[in-house]
């Protein structure tokens, strides 16, 4: 018999019960709520008269609708702050941690459930955000809920669920300098499609990937999701010990060094046989710029924007030209010709202090080109604000004329009052450039926080591998 | 939750690859702490030509004519005929809430994302996925006023011309959707199986279950 995948051995370690068709109850160790998918689930289990199966295994925090400036002034949209008031009158209620707005520990979801040690190797990870993803970077099953399935961790724990496929993204080799976990991934999707993962869990190994720290493997899991998968896993080293050791929320004493041993079986075994591998040469990837309106329309830097006439197959070439017609683009025009007019370097993808550092060496010294209209830097959580400003990040950022900010998701999604104007061009260091998604009617390129910094600086985008080392 | 059982309907058709969540119901909308009333805002940024607004009357709105389902030979679908990859991003409920709320019951595409599709079941909505090749036909075959008929029993899609398709559905979703069932009662009859796989994995990692 072949040897088991990371999948595979997360997946039985967490079966409760499996029916005849093969669908099984799945045990849930980390359920995380924020305030956009958690009302209607709450107010679910209020009608039927259920109490959360465990407490304990959820945490609670607001992060999709909260303002990044001035938050001692509380939320002015009332719409966005009644949501986040009932996310804290749900929490009081149902006796669920809550990091509130004013809690130092306060920040984007995915950023916080790591960083506080919340969410771990080996566990089962869910959170009604797709982007929950992310936490497989520390060898956790995790993948996005809907609502319904929000109420129904709460009600039970678990979830019924039926075993994905497994997928291999071998990345060979090393990257190039500049090349970042974002070029990386924005790369695999390239490659595989938005619809390349799915019905698999995607494993990304390889040298490339072994090479990452935890912040960078964070932001390739974040994406997988991009990939089409559910969830995207790396296998646990110890990179991924190190990272955990003496987090809050971590096992201490003698409970660490069980959950250590515990965790190193958490990889692929040698003979572990998967449904499909890519093969990708991490060498080859450069810098890449999203230009269109799904992640997978996007190159590398040095290269133009692709001709539709050239797609071969008519719905794929339809998108094409909706895309270049969305975005304002021509075919054949070099992508370091796009001139921008907003920066955002933020998100669950990129928002760690390892982005806001790689940012940062970029703009150390340097002012935003005339043409910048607003350059957001937007910590992903109260801590990592609080790291970065210890190491001056802060005044880097403020010199050259970017803005600041309080944690939150902020204009990846324009819930709260950060977003583009119609019409607007941003190099974005979030996760999706769908229409609309960073404001009505504006456009998003995706990039890397270094790539994104470089675009503030030169007012268009540029190639960071050619501004030297260190980026 | 509403069952499905069998559904002989008006097909509208989104003929655009990728149509994502933000697209099927853009971000302003999720702010609402309820789970009805979505579907005036289906599609928002694409069906209307102003921006739209939560809590907006929408009959007062401008619509997009050239929008197909504003088209009124199309008034009235219940069957939604898309491209690959229907509700990929995130992973929003409001967008199957959305699609029900406006009166569709069932969407036929040759992929679905995983969540979307996941979440389509919990709300009484039928995803259908089939091969590339005869969503292409039924593209194809479309005309005023056309029907078709779905059968979730027997997994069978019954076209305007007569044919006969059938389709998968994992059975365990299929029943639950043919009865309307509640996912967490049908659930909550393990419960002593979840307390028993408590008792076991604290015995390998206790520090989950400190409290």
């Amino acid at each position: 018999m072949s040897g088991k995948t990371l999948y595979d051995k997360l997946w039985e370690d967490h079966v409760v019960y499996t029916e005849d068709d093969g669908s099984s109850l799945i045990y849930i160790d980390r359920h995380l709520l924020h305030e956009v998918t958690s009302p209607q689930a709450f107010e679910g289990l209020r009608l039927a008269g259920r109490k959360p199966w465990r407490q304990s295994r959820n945490l609670a925090v607001a992060d999709h609708n909260v303002p990044t400036t001035e938050r001692e002034k509380g939320i002015i949209d009332p719409v966005s702050r009644l949501q986040v008031e009932t996310l804290d009158k749900n929490c009081a209620e149902y006796g669920i941690t809550e990091f509130t707005m004013t809690d130092a520990r306060q920040g984007i979801v995915h950023v916080i459930g790591p960083e506080q040690g919340a969410t771990l190797p080996g566990m089962t990870v869910v959170c009604g955000d797709s982007h929950t993803s992310t936490h497989g970077a520390s060898g956790a099953l995790a993948f996005g809920i809907g609502t319904s399935e929000v109420e129904h961790v709460l009600a039970t724990q678990c979830l019924v669920q039926k075993k994905a496929k497994n997928l291999l993204i071998q990345l060979n080799g090393q990257t190039r300098i500049g090349v970042t976990a974002k070029d990386i991934v924005l790369a695999i999707i390239g490659k595989i499609g938005t619809a390349g993962g799915n019905g698999y869990t995607i494993e990304f190994a390889g040298a490339a990937i072994r090479s990452l720290s935890m912040e960078g493997r964070m932001t390739v899991c974040n994406m997988a999701i991009e990939a089409g998968a559910r969830a995207g896993l790396i296998a646990v080293d110890d990179v991924t010990i190190d990272y955990y050791r003496g987090r809050p929320y971590a096992p201490k004493g003698s409970d660490w060094f069980m959950a250590e041993r515990l965790w190193q079986r958490l990889h692929s075994d040698d003979d572990a046989v998967f449904d499909k591998v890519v093969q990708i040469d991490a060498a080859a990837i450069k810098p890449q710029v999203t230009w269109g309106t799904s992640p997978e329309l996007v190159v590398a830097v040095d290269e133009t924007v692709p001709d539709p006439a050239s797609e071969a197959d008519a719905v794929k070439r339809q998108s094409m030209i909706r895309a270049l017609e969305y975005m304002g683009l021509n075919a054949g025009q070099a992508i370091t010709d796009i001139v921008v007019d907003k920066v955002f370097i933020g998100s669950c993808t990129n928002s760690r202090i390892e982005d806001l550092r790689a940012a940062a060496v970029v703009a150390k010294g340097k002012k935003l080109a005339d043409n910048i209209k607003l350059a957001l830097v937007v910590p992903g959580s109260g801590l990592v604000k609080k790291q970065a400003e210890s190491e001056g990040l802060d005044k880097i950022f403020l010199d050259a004329g970017f803005e600041w900010r309080e944690p939150g998701c902020s204009m990846c999604l324009a819930m709260n009052a950060d977003r583009l104007d119609e019409g607007e061009r941003c190099a974005s260091t979030s996760n999706r450039n769908f229409e609309g998604r960073q404001g009505y009617g504006g456009r998003t390129h995706l990039v890397s926080p270094a790539m994104a910094a470089a675009a503030a600086i030169a007012g268009h985008f540029v190639d960071v591998s050619l501004i030297g080392e260190g980026c | 939750m509403r069952a499905f059982t069998t559904l002989t309907a008006l097909v509208a058709p989104l003929d655009r690859a990728n149509v994502d969540t933000d697209a099927i119901i853009p971000k302003q909308f999720l702010k609402s702490i309820r789970r009805a009333g979505f579907g005036p805002y289906l599609f928002d940024e694409w069906r209307y030509l102003d921006r739209g607004e939560p809590d907006m009357d929408c009959v007062q709105r401008p619509v997009n004519p050239d929008f197909v389902l504003n088209k009124p030979q199309y008034k009235g679908a219940e069957i939604l005929l898309a491209r690959e990859n229907f509700g990929c991003g995130s992973s929003r409920e409001h967008a199957p809430w959305a699609l029900e709320d406006f009166g569709f019951r069932a969407i036929i595409a040759p992929s679905f994302a995983d969540i979307f599709y996941n979440n389509c079941f919990k709300n009484g909505l039928l995803p259908i996925p089939l091969a590339s090749a005869i969503v292409d036909d039924l593209f194809g075959e479309l005309f005023d006023g056309y029907c078709l008929t779905i059968d979730l029993a027997n997994q069978k899609i019954i076209t305007a011309k007569g044919k006969e398709l059938s389709f998968e559905v994992d059975e365990n979703r299929k029943y639950r959707l043919l009865n309307g069932l509640d996912d967490i009662a049908l659930s909550l009859q393990y419960a002593d199986k979840i307390r028993y796989y408590e008792t076991e994995r604290a015995k390998r990692a206790p520090w989950l279950f400190a409290d």
